[in-house]
């Protein structure tokens, strides 16, 4: 469980969150929602304690974050930030390798060992592994990324705009995975998403924020609806409702 | 990959070795133990020097995820220069002179550590771009350099003597009373780099995703900068600065072993600088009959490898 209690945050005098207040329940998959500028990327941060808190308090798993050492907190949560710049002259297995980091300090055994060819494997990563991160695409520079963050091995899981620069095979890979992990290691992913659809077919719950405050949240069939739509994203569109899973025309 | 890099790290050692061998014996005449002592506490120094930039170096790339920054381009060694001149000043040269080395050298460390930290930790923090380090960097170096050159000027001729001794890279007139403390200083310092060699590896990707994989950031790169200001000081103290020489042997060895692994890159990087500067010792002492300084041919070499680089566009 994720427990966000009247969480506020101002950069250089404007608000960027205004006291949220938020619980995302354990297992499953949440999907965070929202204009752009809405603060979703910030309250993901603080969550994964990239950023000072300001104000309020979060826990994860009942670690409150921010008092909690880093190094502890790093085997319950791994976080993508959107477009890390990967500066590093590294291979991609050697890049996904660091993902079990917080559990081996550098010396990796052979669970380990096993987990990233498994990750690699899972995201069609095999034959580029001895390639060097930086001559990669777009697309594939983000799948790496990716299995880097699910290498970590945590039971939650932070994603910021994964979907970025994928494909639509790649992007359906992503979430068909990510809605596995969810269901088989009762695991815990809040996910960034700007393609409603996606949100509608693959999260359990909603959270809709715009302008820094939380407009909406709740199970995915109760919330996602026109008129939340239109009050978050500020246009009607129409829902086609009783298909499994909801489509949304925009 | 691994077996090249040992091969790598093999040739460079007899490299090393070989040079040592020869700096050591060739063209000897004259009173033997004399002049052994004096090329043995020329090698220890030419080696204490190498380490200490090298792995100052790394480290300084590996923070500001950057690959053509380096200690000297940002400025710190001409901000221990400063210290040295400020002190002579204060002191006055007699005063400076009668000082312990030690002291003054211990003091020197200290005050280098803390302005470093007062200097660049704020800059980390902001995540500034490698443009805009550069360009603080290039501007703290040329206020650092104006100012020792003011008070240069504000202080007698004789003060500015003993200044001015003490801040020229020189590799021929050594400090041997400093050489010891150097030795230590900079084997404790790759010591504690070595250790830290998997936490660097994280620490390259950048904050967001080290503090993710469970680094403290704030404290590791405290503690990395106050590595560097050591490192830095003990070299600078010992020959002067030597702006290119880091820059030099990062870029070659990394070259070499095609990794950016710190296991493996600290120690090629270290030898890299090293095997530069014994070899380029050897070429002076013996074909070029001293006529110049080792320091000059460094810094024109690194200047154009410094130049080559920013045109490949090898901008982290």
């Amino acid at each position: 469980m994720i427990d966000i209690r009247n969480v506020s945050l101002s950069h250089g005098g404007t608000r960027v969150l205004d006291d949220i207040s938020l619980t995302v329940p354990k297992g499953g998959v949440t999907a965070l929602v929202g204009p752009n500028g809405a603060g979703k990327s910030s309250l993901l941060s603080l969550i994964a304690r990239l950023q000072p808190l300001q104000d309020g308090q979060i826990t994860v798993d009942g670690l409150p974050v921010g008092k909690t050492p880093s190094r502890q907190l790093a085997k319950t949560l791994a976080v993508l930030r959107q477009d890390p710049a990967i500066g590093s002259r590294l291979r991609v297995g050697e890049l996904v390798a660091l993902g079990r980091f917080p559990h081996h300090r550098g010396r990796p055994g052979p669970e380990d060992r096993r987990i990233v060819a498994e990750t690699l494997d899972e995201f069609d990563l095999a034959t580029l592994a001895d390639k060097f991160v930086e001559t990669l695409s777009g697309g594939q520079r983000q799948r790496v990324l990716v299995a880097m963050t699910f290498c970590q091995g945590t039971d939650y899981v932070l994603l910021d705009e994964p979907l970025n620069n994928l494909d639509m095979y790649h992007a359906r890979q992503l979430m068909r995975y990510v809605r596995r992990v969810a269901d088989e290691k009762t695991r815990t992913i809040v996910i960034i998403v700007h393609e409603i659809n996606y949100a509608a077919a693959y999260a359990d719950h909603i959270v809709a924020m715009k302008s820094g405050r939380l407009e909406a949240h709740g199970p995915t069939a109760e919330v996602l609806g026109p008129a939340m739509l239109k009050q978050v994203f500020g246009y009607e569109m129409s829902v086609l409702k009783g298909q499994s899973p909801l489509v949304a025309h925009y | 990959m691994a077996k090249r890099a040992s091969i790598v790290l093999i040739g460079l050692c007899a490299l090393v070795l070989g040079s040592g061998v020869a700096f050591m014996t060739l063209g000897l005449r004259g009173n033997l133990a004399f002049v052994l002592e004096l090329r043995g506490i020329r090698l220890c120094a030419l080696i204490v020097v190498g380490v200490a930039i090298g792995v100052s170096t790394v480290l300084f790339q590996t923070v500001t995820r950057n690959r053509i920054l380096t200690p000297s381009i940002m400025g710190l060694d001409a901000l221990f220069v400063l210290g040295q001149t400020t002190l002579v000043f204060v002191l006055g040269g007699l005063g400076f002179s009668s000082l312990d080395p030690r002291l003054t050298f211990a003091g020197e460390i200290g005050l280098l550590m803390v302005l470093a930290l007062a200097l660049f930790l704020p800059m980390l923090r902001a995540q500034m771009d490698m443009g805009m380090l550069l360009l603080v960097g290039v501007v703290l170096g040329v206020l650092f350099r104006s100012l020792t050159s003011l008070i240069a000027r504000l202080i007698d001729p004789n003060d500015f003597a003993v200044a001015q001794q003490a801040s020229f890279a020189s590799f021929n007139d050594l400090e041997p009373n400093l050489l010891a403390l150097s030795a230590v200083l900079t084997m404790l310092g790759a010591i504690v780099a070595w250790r830290m060699r998997h936490e660097l590896d994280v620490i390259s990707l950048g904050a967001d995703a080290a503090i993710g994989l469970g680094i403290a950031w704030r404290s590791a790169v405290t503690g990395i900068l106050i590595l560097v200001a050591a490192l830095v000081a003990v070299s600078t103290a010992l020959v002067g600065p030597v702006a290119f020489l880091g820059l030099i042997a990062v870029a070659l060895g990394e070259r070499m072993i095609d990794t950016r692994r710190h296991g493996v890159l600290l120690p090629t990087v270290a030898l890299v600088a090293v095997a530069i500067l014994v070899c380029g010792q050897i070429l002076f002492q013996h074909m070029l009959g001293s006529a110049s300084a080792l320091g000059v041919v460094v810094e024109f070499v690194g200047g154009i490898v410094f130049l080559a680089l920013l045109l490949a566009g090898v901008r982290r």
